[in-house]
């Protein structure tokens, strides 16, 4: 279960999160929508640790996040898979070098045939070829790169996924082949989710639930069906532009 | 009131710089602890440094000995230029060696590193903050220090003493060779200047000199790269700001440590 209690951030003059109460379940999968620049990514960072609340607290599986040390905070991550919004593919490595560092099991990282099998897995359950793996991220398109990504991030067979804009920058139909992806490995993999997007109608398709922020909190909070009879003008306003065309969930 | 608001500012400015310096400080300070702490995990970055060892040592070999050469012959043709006639010639391949030992050999050295290697690493290590590269590390629970940083500062660290060394004999044999044709000095008066003026602590100090510097010239390019911020530009920024920072850094070093080993 993941949990944020009143996280505050600010950047210089700028506050970014200001009190974000919010949980995710074991097993859903919420989405979080909001404007680009609203500090959905810097939300999402504080889950794993990536970045320390001015106020408040993260609690992943009953830990703090931000209370950990630095051993424990390591092993905590290699629970949490993160699917970066440009992949951050290590561009000095291949793509088999990129999926075995998502390995974080240290026996099976040693494991040269694991992680042969492994690699070729996570390519298999997120469409590449497996010829894909000797290649540098240099040579791949950008949908290519952010299933890398994606691999990199299930590699260590995670219990929870954050996914960070997975269909920022991408076509409608590469978007709707990512939004397919995660909807398939959140089934297979069993994984909570927390989707960060600004792209509402692949929200409404993903998530069991969804948030939306707005001026530093959570302005609502529920099902697809909820959000969507929300009387609050700010969530219409939001809504109304995307899902003009009617979309199933 | 023009001379108060004039003062203000210059209090605000220097109140804003000591803040700056202040909080560099700590935090090179707490990413030298963070790379103690990595060194027992030597699996991860031994590897690696061998790599980053190869790349500036091995690298740097053409332009160190290069430059080292040309102040060498330089060196050699200034002193037979300032000497010729009043003092004995042998006293110029003294002068020739110790500065070469002493001085040209290591601030040189690291002066051209701090540009090459220095340059180098901050704009990797710039890049790879500003692409979430060293996010995504950390999100894998991977330690950024022991993968990127420790392999790279000890790399450099160890491998500028082996550079300066080589900058030192292709400094002399250069100097040799040019002070015996442009000073018409022989190879018997070169050698006797050379030991007559020659103390084996002038190689140590030329050692620590270079350890020192290698730490200048790995540490804080490694520091501002890894607090690279906005994109492109800042990558730039950043690596602007490693190469000025280092090559200050090399020339205060000097001068202190002038002071500190070499008692006259």
């Amino acid at each position: 279960m993941i949990e944020l209690k009143g996280i505050s951030k600010r950047f210089g003059d700028l506050v970014v999160l200001n009190g974000v109460d919010f949980q995710v379940r074991p097993g859903e999968t919420v989405a979080l929508l909001g404007p680009s620049g609203v500090g959905k990514s810097v939300l999402l960072k504080h889950i794993n640790g990536l970045i320390r609340p001015d106020a408040g607290e993260a609690w992943v599986d009953g830990m703090n996040v931000h209370a950990l040390k630095r051993k424990e905070l390591a092993r905590l991550r290699s629970r949490i898979g993160y699917v970066f919004q440009n992949g951050a593919l290590f561009d000095s490595l291949t793509v088999y070098d990129n999926i075995k560092l998502g390995i974080t099991d240290e026996a099976c990282a040693d494991d040269e045939a694991y992680c042969r099998d492994r690699v070729a897995q996570c390519l298999d359950l997120v469409n590449l070829p497996q010829e894909t793996a000797v290649k540098f991220p240099a040579e791949l398109s950008g949908g290519m790169r952010k299933r890398v990504g994606i691999a990199r991030a299930i590699a260590g067979q995670p219990t929870y996924l954050l996914w960070d804009e997975p269909t920022s920058g991408l076509d409608p139909v590469n978007a709707d082949i990512i939004d397919a992806l995660v909807e398939k490995l959140d089934d297979e993999l069993g994984v909570t989710s927390v989707v960060v997007t600004h792209d509402v109608r692949g929200a409404f398709r993903v998530a069991d639930r969804i948030a939306l922020l707005h001026e530093g909190r959570i302005r609502a909070m529920g099902t697809p069906a909820e959000l969507r009879a929300s009387q609050d003008p700010t969530v219409q306003q939001f809504l109304e532009r995307d899902l003009t065309i009617p979309v199933t969930y | 009131m023009e001379s108060q608001s004039v003062t203000l500012d210059i209090r605000r400015l220097v109140g804003r710089f000591s803040l700056r310096s202040t909080s560099h400080v700590g935090r090179v300070s707490y990413l030298a602890l963070e790379m103690a702490r990595a060194i027992p995990e030597w699996r991860i970055w031994v590897p690696r440094m061998f790599e980053q060892a190869a790349a500036v040592g091995y690298g740097s070999l053409f332009i160190v000995g290069l430059t080292a050469g040309f102040a060498g012959a330089v060196t050699s043709l200034q002193a037979g230029y300032q000497f010729t006639g009043s003092i004995p010639v042998y006293f110029a391949a003294g002068v020739i060696v110790e500065s070469i030992i002493l001085e040209l050999g290591p601030v040189l050295t690291a002066l051209v590193l701090a540009g090459r290697v220095g340059a180098r690493y901050a704009a990797e290590l710039g890049t790879m903050r500003v692409t979430e590269q060293i996010d995504a590390l950390e999100s894998l629970g991977r330690s950024p220090i022991s993968h990127l940083v420790l392999p790279r500062v000890v790399a450099g660290t160890f491998m500028l003493p082996v550079l300066v060394i080589f900058a030192d004999l292709v400094g002399i044999a250069a100097g040799w060779f040019a002070s015996s044709g442009a000073l018409e000095m022989t190879n018997a008066d070169f050698v006797y200047g050379a030991q007559y003026f020659f103390r084996p602590y002038d190689v140590w100090y030329s050692m620590i000199k270079s350890f020192a510097f290698g730490l200048a010239i790995t540490v804080v390019p490694c520091y501002v790269g890894f607090t690279t911020q906005q994109g492109a530009e800042g990558v730039g920024r950043s690596t602007t700001a490693a190469v000025v920072s280092a090559s200050v850094l090399i020339l205060f070093l000097d001068a202190a440590l002038a002071k500190v080993l070499l008692k006259t």
